[in-house]
């Protein structure tokens, strides 16, 4: 054995720990249950609680000891294959992830150790990820078995809603019939089936089971074989005592089993690849213990309860040859390169070891006398014959026993009997690590049939006991060697149509080729036409909804605003009560009016300079509004950003296109774009109604105006709010200026892109009076002085940074425009972005100050006094917001006219 | 008051969508412009409206003596104000930048980062669309 480090360490996990489960057997088989408890979410009864009892406790036992096996084979199989280290993590976490889920008592726990399996198997499928055929089989496996646990965890929110609990133990220690007759039971059923029905293969989800082949052949064996695609299976076991014993229960389970069963048993002839020949067979395995999972009416002892270990019992016959075998394959293609059945042969020989191995498996796959195979297909048929089973079933198990029977005398034969073809490699027998697993599995199918005591009593009625709450053992005909006539007599027939069917080979395989074309229908196909579907929707909306044109964008935005308004009034019930408009007076509805007919003309305008004044008129009319209704500080606000604003629309507007070649959208579309307007605009005015009708809150405003002066300091209450209650907010907010600064300037880098000779339209120059020029030069230093006074005045008096920094840009934008950018860089002496960026530094500097003199929250108000003089940091926060409006809008405007 | 500013902020609000949805990036930027006034409004509103004194205490008093204005919405407007002014500088510097590369302000025909699937042809298109 060989490898790096970790590939060994790797196999001595599995290896120790099914040491470990192994000391469990003496107890859990008295009938003890080993529990470890682990708080996870306890508030919403999720714990990750592990249990070990017969059933968990058998499961357990085939992943550690199948794995360590697989590692063993995989350690010297995958040499060469790159990131080894990758492909020991995966299968190190599926195996942990598998122990989980056996292991785990919470049914959200289960699920959790689920998924994980899921995401390990797509994770292992897609290894070879440079292969397509690889990657879409790993992503239909992940999206097929994870569709379905995603049922399967809405099937379990619904039973764990109904009972109370997500702690199995808690559900089975309940009275059962509650569960049958729950109003939700049909509900449970369906969902939980979903999910183990795709997890284990089941027919018409089987197909992506085959597809997995794709993934190098440990996984196969491990995953695809011998453990996970028996969760499924293992989980119907658990739950068969909780929702099993019904109508709907078994006739779902045995009919779904045995669809699946013969279909995969008969498609497996047809096939050459071993990889698919065997994974077709897993299908059909898979297939027989849902079936008789679904014979099994519970609780009550008797024959037909026998269902669950005659499926427990062929589980594990399954899980020991198929395993072998599939290292069998591995270890073939290895030595001869191919692993095409048509193209094998001759070669027990050069590989006797591995001939042995194959031909023990085989025994046990075709169910000969003294093999665990038979065992377990005697205790399936004497279910199937139990009085109170359809009479079908046990023809069904025949159907799909008798193909597979002829598959295992294929496997044994074809590729070490008759004559040797030319092999691409030598074709010798290799490391031991790779025939010991099948040899060891294989010996132990034949050893457990000669002796079944053990395997028998310790293992799988432990498990039977765990499952149903009682063992049958007492029954006389339950033991080892019970076989009813007409049991015995089905497997002989068995065996010897299987003989018959290996004889016709040939002709069987053609009868099925022909037999092919027939079924126009595969879940592989299904699966593609839903992707495609998928995809097809993809394109399809994405055509309808993303033209590429901002405006279509635009339309479905507000339409869907206007459609979600219209809805919320309309359902809501929110009309507004009578309006009270006669409250207002002449003043107020002059300014509305004036403000509606500024909009107006902005839209008809077709002079730009029109269009700027009237944006001037919105701008000022509503400052209007605020100052009448108390807002003196916003009203200046509003004032400077809309003289600011008028000045750099101007600008810029000048070196854009005018309206004359204006291109409108089309007739029917502006009508369409009208009706948007429009029914947004009521909508939004209806719901303004409807929000206004009630007084606002007035816990918020008087708890402001109480504690502006004892906690803010400030008389100015909206100034207090600003620079300290809600500091952190303005913080935000400057430094979303800040940022927007930083764009702009971006923005107006010259770019390798640019085009030098693109049209700039209209002068960029000075205007350059002398009259202009004195009063600049006189007034500028004058309007400074009154920023800063405004700035300092905030805290009390309306004013505050922003209207500060926004006057003082004012004054040095009317600098930039007389004397051109370069003199206002001048008197800045720094560049405005060092200005922008200062004010930032300032204003989270203060924040600062509270927290380092008394571990205060950052940006809590911190006052003194300094020669007599009150002083805080709020005021000093006002500063560096001053300073970042400062920065920014001389960015703006000094690289505006700088281009 | 408050109906006549619902009122008012409908009409901003249509103006604003049928100026976005014009093709002209210029008049796109005047309904930005309008669409800020008509959130500032919708604000002030909500907090309630009524000729009261503005939100200030005189001196030597803890608390304002007589009813004044609602001091939280303006604390929010005048944030938002330079936060829109900011926004709407934003938008005109990228129209201009737009302007130089793709010679056009028409909407329609900015089609660089997604251009039509049928290739070239997109006038032909937009009458399709339309």
């Amino acid at each position: 054995m060989t490898g790096p480090p970790y590939v060994r360490l790797a196999v001595a996990l599995p290896a120790l720990l099914f040491v470990w489960f192994c000391t469990m057997i003496p107890a859990v088989s008295a009938g003890e249950i080993l529990v470890w408890e682990l708080a996870w979410l306890p508030q919403l009864g999720i714990d990750l609680d592990f249990v070990v009892d017969g059933l968990s406790l058998l499961f357990a036992l085939l992943i550690t000891g199948i794995g360590a096996f697989v590692f063993l084979f995989a350690g010297v199989y995958m040499r060469g294959y790159p990131q080894r280290g990758r492909f020991t993590l995966f299968l190190v976490s599926f195996m942990l992830a598998m122990l989980g889920l056996v292991l785990a008592d919470n049914l959200i726990a289960l699920f959790v150790f689920w998924e994980l399996t899921t995401i390990t198997s797509f994770l292992l499928i897609g290894y070879s990820h440079e292969n397509a055929t690889a990657r879409r089989a790993a992503l239909q496996g992940l999206l097929v078995t994870g569709a379905g646990a995603l049922a399967m965890l809405a099937g379990f929110v619904v039973l764990g809603q109904a009972a109370g609990t997500f702690s199995l133990r808690e559900m089975l220690a309940s009275d059962p019939a509650t569960f049958a007759d729950h109003p939700r039971y049909t509900a449970i059923v369906v969902l939980v089936l979903l999910g183990a029905f795709t997890k284990s293969a089941q027919f018409p989800f089987h197909f992506w089971l085959p597809n997995a082949m794709a993934a190098p052949t440990p996984v196969s064996a491990y995953l695809h074989s011998a453990t996970m695609v028996k969760a499924g299976v293992f989980l119907l076991t658990r739950l068969t005592p909780l929702l099993g014993g019904t109508q709907l229960w078994m006739e779902t389970l045995t009919v779904v089993g045995a669809v699946t069963a013969v279909y995969a048993a008969f498609v497996s002839l047809g096939r050459s690849d071993l990889k698919q020949v065997l994974a077709y067979t897993t299908v059909m395995a898979l297939g027989t213990c849902v079936l008789f999972l679904g014979s099994s009416p519970v609780p009550g002892p008797g024959e037909v309860s026998r269902g669950v270990l005659a499926a427990l019992a062929f589980l594990v016959a399954h899980a020991l040859y198929k395993a072998a075998l599939f290292l069998v394959a591995g270890t073939i293609e290895k030595a001869t390169g191919t692993r095409d059945l048509a193209r094998l042969g001759g070669l027990w020989r050069a590989m006797p070891v591995t001939f042995a191995a194959a031909v023990a498996a085989s025994v046990s796959m075709a169910g000969v006398p003294y093999s665990v195979g038979f065992l377990g297909k005697e205790l399936l048929y004497t279910v199937g014959f139990a009085p109170d089973t359809p009479a079908w079933l046990p023809w069904a198990a025949f159907l799909a026993a008798a193909p597979v029977a002829t598959i295992a005398i294929v496997l044994a034969c074809q590729p070490f009997l008759g004559p040797r073809p030319e092999y691409p490699k030598p074709g010798r027998e290799g490391h031991w690590a790779l025939w010991c697993g099948p040899v060891v599995l294989g010996a132990l199918g034949i050893y457990w049939g000669l002796a079944p005591e053990f395997p028998f009593l310790r293992l799988l009625v432990p498990a039977e006991t765990a499952v149903l709450g009682q063992a049958l053992v007492s029954d006389p005909g339950h033991a080892p060697w019970h076989s009813t006539g007409e049991a015995l007599a089905l497997t002989l027939a068995t065996l010897g149509v299987a003989g018959l069917g290996f004889r016709m080979r040939g002709a069987v395989a053609e009868a099925l080729a022909g037999l092919r074309r027939w079924i126009p229908l595969s879940g592989d196909r299904a699966y593609d036409a839903a992707m495609d579907g998928i995809a097809g929707a993809a394109v399809w909306q994405t055509r309808r909804l993303q033209s590429g044109v901002q405006r279509h964008y635009l339309l479905i935005v507000f339409a869907t605003l206007g459609l979600s308004l219209a809805v919320t009034l309309w359902i809501k019930d929110v009309f507004p009560g009578p309006v009270r408009w006669t409250e207002a007076a002449l003043l107020e509805w002059s300014l509305a009016a004036l403000v509606a007919a500024a909009s107006i003309v902005i839209i008809r305008s077709r002079s730009r300079l029109l269009c700027i004044c009237a944006l001037g008129v919105v701008g000022v009319s509503t400052a209007l509004i605020f100052l009448l209704f108390g807002a003196p500080d916003v009203a200046m606000t509003q004032l400077t950003v809309e003289t600011l604003v008028t000045v750099i629309v101007a600008i810029v507007l000048l070196k854009l296109p005018n309206f004359s070649n204006e291109v409108w959208p089309s007739g029917p579309a502006r009508l369409g774009n009208a009706f948007v307007a429009v029914t947004v605009g009521i909508g939004v005015t209806l719901l303004m109604l409807a929000v206004t009708a009630s007084p606002p809150q007035p816990d918020l405003q008087e708890y402001f105006e109480r504690t502006a002066v004892p906690g803010g300091q400030g008389r100015n209450i909206v100034n207090v709010i600003l620079v300290d209650f809600r500091a952190l907010d303005t913080m935000g907010e400057i430094t979303v200026l800040a940022i927007a600064g930083a764009a702009v300037f971006a923005m107006l880098l010259p770019g390798p892109r640019r085009r030098k000779d693109a049209p700039l339209p209209g002068p960029g120059g000075i205007m350059d009076t002398v009259i202009l020029r004195e009063t600049t030069r006189r007034l500028v230093p004058l309007i400074l002085i009154f920023s800063v006074f405004l700035l300092l005045r905030g805290h009390e008096q309306p004013g505050g940074g922003f209207v500060g920094g926004l006057v003082a840009s004012i004054a040095l934008s009317l600098y930039a425009f007389v004397f051109g950018p370069q003199a206002t860089r001048g008197i800045l002496r720094v560049d405005p972005r060092a200005v922008g960026a200062v004010g930032l530094a300032v204003a989270i500097a203060s924040g600062f100050i509270g927290s380092i003199r008394g571990a205060a929250p950052f940006l809590t108000g911190q006052w003194g006094t300094l020669a007599g003089l009150k002083i805080g940091t709020p005021v000093m926060f006002d500063v560096g917001v001053y300073l970042v409006v400062i920065g920014v809008v001389m960015t703006f405007v000094i690289r505006i006219k700088e281009q | 008051m408050e109906p006549i500013i619902s009122v008012l902020v409908g009409v901003l609000m249509a103006a604003t969508v049928y100026l976005m949805l014009s093709r002209n990036f210029v008049r796109f930027i005047f309904g930005l412009a309008l669409l800020s006034h008509a959130a500032n409004l919708v604000i002030f509103a909500s907090g309630g409206m009524t000729r009261a004194r503005p939100p200030l205490i005189a001196a030597g008093e803890s608390q304002p003596l007589s009813d004044v204005s609602n001091a939280v919405p303006q604390a929010l407007m005048l944030t938002a104000i330079v936060i829109s002014f900011s926004l709407l500088t934003f938008a005109l510097v990228l129209a201009f930048r737009t302007f130089q590369e793709l010679e056009t302000v028409d909407t329609d025909r900015m089609r660089a980062a997604e251009p039509s699937p049928e290739g070239a042809g997109d006038e032909a298109r937009e009458r399709a669309v339309d």
